[in-house]
């Protein structure tokens, strides 16, 4: 209990990579007040942060390392404050007994998994992330977990943490991420003969141009982002 | 005949139970059948009763005809008991529960894609239409999860006013719980006099920002307006109304013989149930486990208001019932606490001073309505071409929040509300997701309600106090 999530400060941040950079027609460079000076923005990931992690995310990493040694060196990023752990799948269902029955670790709530789709991430679009939470030592931890889009599986931690059933119907549902394991994988929100995974990046918003007189503004996904 | 016929019916039915196939449906809300007998026996498959307020014993008279053990009602979506459109698959061996199956999903929204096409200033008004009873905490949760990306902290007067309609908030959706429960097991009164006092509330919230509802109040960066001149005048009103009022409900309730019998014993989850399936909020504190966020990990400056975490320890519904009860006289000490600290901070700013972050125009109310002040517009207009054009930009394009995610969670009435961010570094959402409790207390209900009375699966939703504008999202 000497840390809790709210107190931490992290010692050392991820340094974002670009995996991509944006390019338009309407930015703003420096000094430009014409809204047409060009954009150009690179698109950023996180990289992996290194020791010390600040906190008790140290102690949870060592951990973490000791109960599944197959994990790698560099899974821990730091952001914000919060740790993020990067499990490759295969390690999940053991990273995640260990999570929950562990007692140094104890983390016996797995509050919330989604999903995030990165079109722009070859061999790993699909990220699942989970949050997890210890209420003994005040903690939180958060999973993340990678997929190719050909092979969008991940093992379901529904026999861990049963509370995740929902929610890793919803990230099936929403992104077409399939958790092989899971009880009853059926859509959640959308309708069961729905088509498609809505909150996939090539998903359109879908929408109708906007018409005002003498003008026309278009639907919001086709509308210029920054 | 007939016996020949049950056997096969018999057999069907084990055939599709196995299946998960819904083996005979009876509508709430349909016309009673008028099932000639042969209609009956060639039907033996699933055998699908229609009532619609008729005449039900057409439909008993039936039933026993075909001698079916088990029954599958479907309750909802459209079932005012339902707390909105939730649907209830209900598995009957007469007026026992055996399996219960929730259905979501009728008021999804699309709110998570849709803002991923709207600035980071934008989502404040999205979000706040989940959870329609307790829109501040979906605004709140929203903003802190910004501030977090921007590593920035809101200044200590907007903190307040976001504590204040917090609690305020909180009240009103306990009161909507209470009352709504209340109702649902025909204590008519409790829902009467609790929209009464959310009458209060949310006519505070009409002078403070303009609306009763989906008020988008709560900006990244600070509050979209100050108290008005009369504001604290009200808020004292609504203050003193609470303390006149408030009591009533444990006058009412607490040990009213009925609703103790309704309430007492009724969808118990203890504390390795809510442990394994990971609730909070006050189902968890009625299990006698003090967890509260404002506490175990304060935000907003939780950790300088005097108030104590409530639990009972009984862990059913009733047990629920006293610690919202007793939550509201917390939530009304906080409020005080927030008077008298907004006496102290008078005239301090309620957002960040940055100009790149801050919504241009410095909101106020002029005698046609909320706009820009006039001292702003006379600025940007007569004066300052370079004011002009950041106002512009940034209403337009919004402000960059650097690339990263964070997720941040408070304690909303109904248990922990989370909110994970992703940011690529551009002026919109990349992602945005929201952990709503009652989306993850709605798997407690099989847990709650099989092995119970049908009369009491009513009593266990309404223990959860789901609102399926924040489940469904």
């Amino acid at each position: 209990m000497s840390a809790t999530a709210g107190e931490v400060v992290a010692a050392a941040a991820a340094q974002p990579t670009a995996v991509a950079v944006k390019e338009g027609m309407w930015g703003s460079g420096p000094g430009d007040v014409s809204g047409y000076g060009g954009l150009r923005r690179p698109l950023l990931r996180h990289q992996r942060s290194t020791r010390p992690y600040g906190g008790y995310f140290d102690a949870v990493a060592g951990r973490l390392r000791a109960l599944v040694p197959a994990l790698p060196e560099d899974f821990v990023a730091v952001d914000r404050g919060q740790m993020i752990a990067y499990i490759p799948r295969d390690l999940l269902l053991d990273v995640v007994r260990a999570t929950r029955d562990d007692a140094l670790l104890r983390f016996e709530i797995c509050t919330s998994v989604t999903g995030v789709h990165y079109p722009d991430e070859p061999g790993a679009e699909f990220h699942v992330v989970y949050e997890l939470l210890s209420i003994t030592h005040n903690r939180r931890l958060r999973l993340e977990v990678t997929a190719p889009d050909g092979d969008a599986k991940i093992p379901s931690i529904t026999a861990t943490y049963p509370m995740a059933n929902w929610h890793e119907r919803e990230t099936w549902d929403m992104f077409g991420v399939e958790f092989p394991g899971h009880p009853a994988l059926t859509r959640i929100l959308m309708p069961d003969d729905w088509i498609g995974h809505p909150q996939r990046k090539d998903y359109p918003l879908g929408g109708v141009p906007v018409e005002f007189k003498g003008a026309e503004v278009p639907p919001p996904d086709e509308r210029r982002s920054y | 005949m007939s016996e020949v016929t049950s056997e096969l019916a018999g057999e069907v039915v084990d055939e599709t139970l196995d299946e998960g196939l819904i083996e005979a449906e009876v509508l709430d809300e349909a016309e009673a059948a008028d099932l000639a007998p042969a209609d009956v026996l060639d039907e033996a498959v699933a055998q699908e009763y229609v009532a619609n307020g008729g005449d039900w014993d057409d439909i008993v008279a039936a039933q026993q005809a075909r001698g079916d053990e088990t029954f599958v009602v479907n309750m909802g979506p459209q079932h005012p008991s339902t707390h909105g459109v939730l649907r209830l698959e209900l598995e009957m061996d007469g007026e026992t529960v055996t399996s219960i199956r929730p259905g979501i999903g009728f008021l999804h929204t699309g709110i998570e894609k849709s803002m991923e096409f709207k600035t980071w200033a934008q989502g404040s008004a999205l979000c706040t239409r989940m959870d329609y009873v307790a829109p501040m905490f979906n605004e709140a949760v929203y903003c802190l999860a910004v501030e977090k990306l921007l590593e920035i902290e809101a200044p200590e007067r907007a903190n307040v006013l976001r504590v204040l309609v917090m609690e305020l908030n909180r009240i009103a959706s306990h009161l909507v719980a209470l009352g709504t429960g209340g109702m649902e097991i025909g204590a008519l009164t409790l829902m009467t006099i609790g929209f009464r006092e959310r009458e209060m509330i949310l006519d505070f919230f009409e002078a403070l920002c303009g609306t009763r509802m989906n008020h988008a109040y709560i900006r990244p960066g600070g509050v979209s307006i100050d108290l008005p001149e009369s504001g604290l005048a009200q808020l004292r009103t609504v203050i003193e109304w609470m303390h006149k009022h408030l009591p009533e409900y444990a006058g009412f309730c607490n040990e009213n013989p009925i609703f103790k019998g309704r309430m007492q014993n009724i969808s118990v989850l203890d504390l390795p149930a809510c442990m394994a399936l990971g609730v909070t909020g006050p189902r968890l504190r009625g299990c006698g486990y003090p967890w509260d966020l404002r506490k175990d990990q304060p935000y907003c400056g939780y950790e300088s208001y005097d108030f104590d975490v409530i639990t009972w320890d009984t862990g059913d519904a009733y047990g629920a019932f006293r610690v919202r009860l007793q939550e509201m006289w917390e939530s009304l000490k906080i409020v005080e606490q927030c008077y008298d600290k907004l006496e102290q901070t008078n005239g301090q700013p309620v957002m960040v001073e940055d100009p790149r972050l801050m919504w241009p125009g410095h909101l106020t109310v002029g005698p046609d309505g909320q706009g820009n002040s006039f001292a702003h517009v006379k600025e940007v207009m007569g004066q300052s071409m370079e004011a002009l054009i950041q106002h512009f930009k940034t209403v337009t394009e919004g402000f960059h929040v650097p690339a990263g995610q964070a997720y941040q969670a408070i304690e909303s009435p109904k248990g922990e509300l989370g909110c994970y961010l992703v940011s690529d570094g551009g002026t919109r959402p990349y992602r945005a997701h929201f952990r709503d409790p009652g989306f993850h207390h709605m798997q407690a209900v099989p847990a709650m309600c099989e092995g119970g009375m049908m009369s009491d699966v009513v009593v266990a939703v309404g223990s959860i106090d789901p609102v399926l504008g924040g489940v469904d999202r």
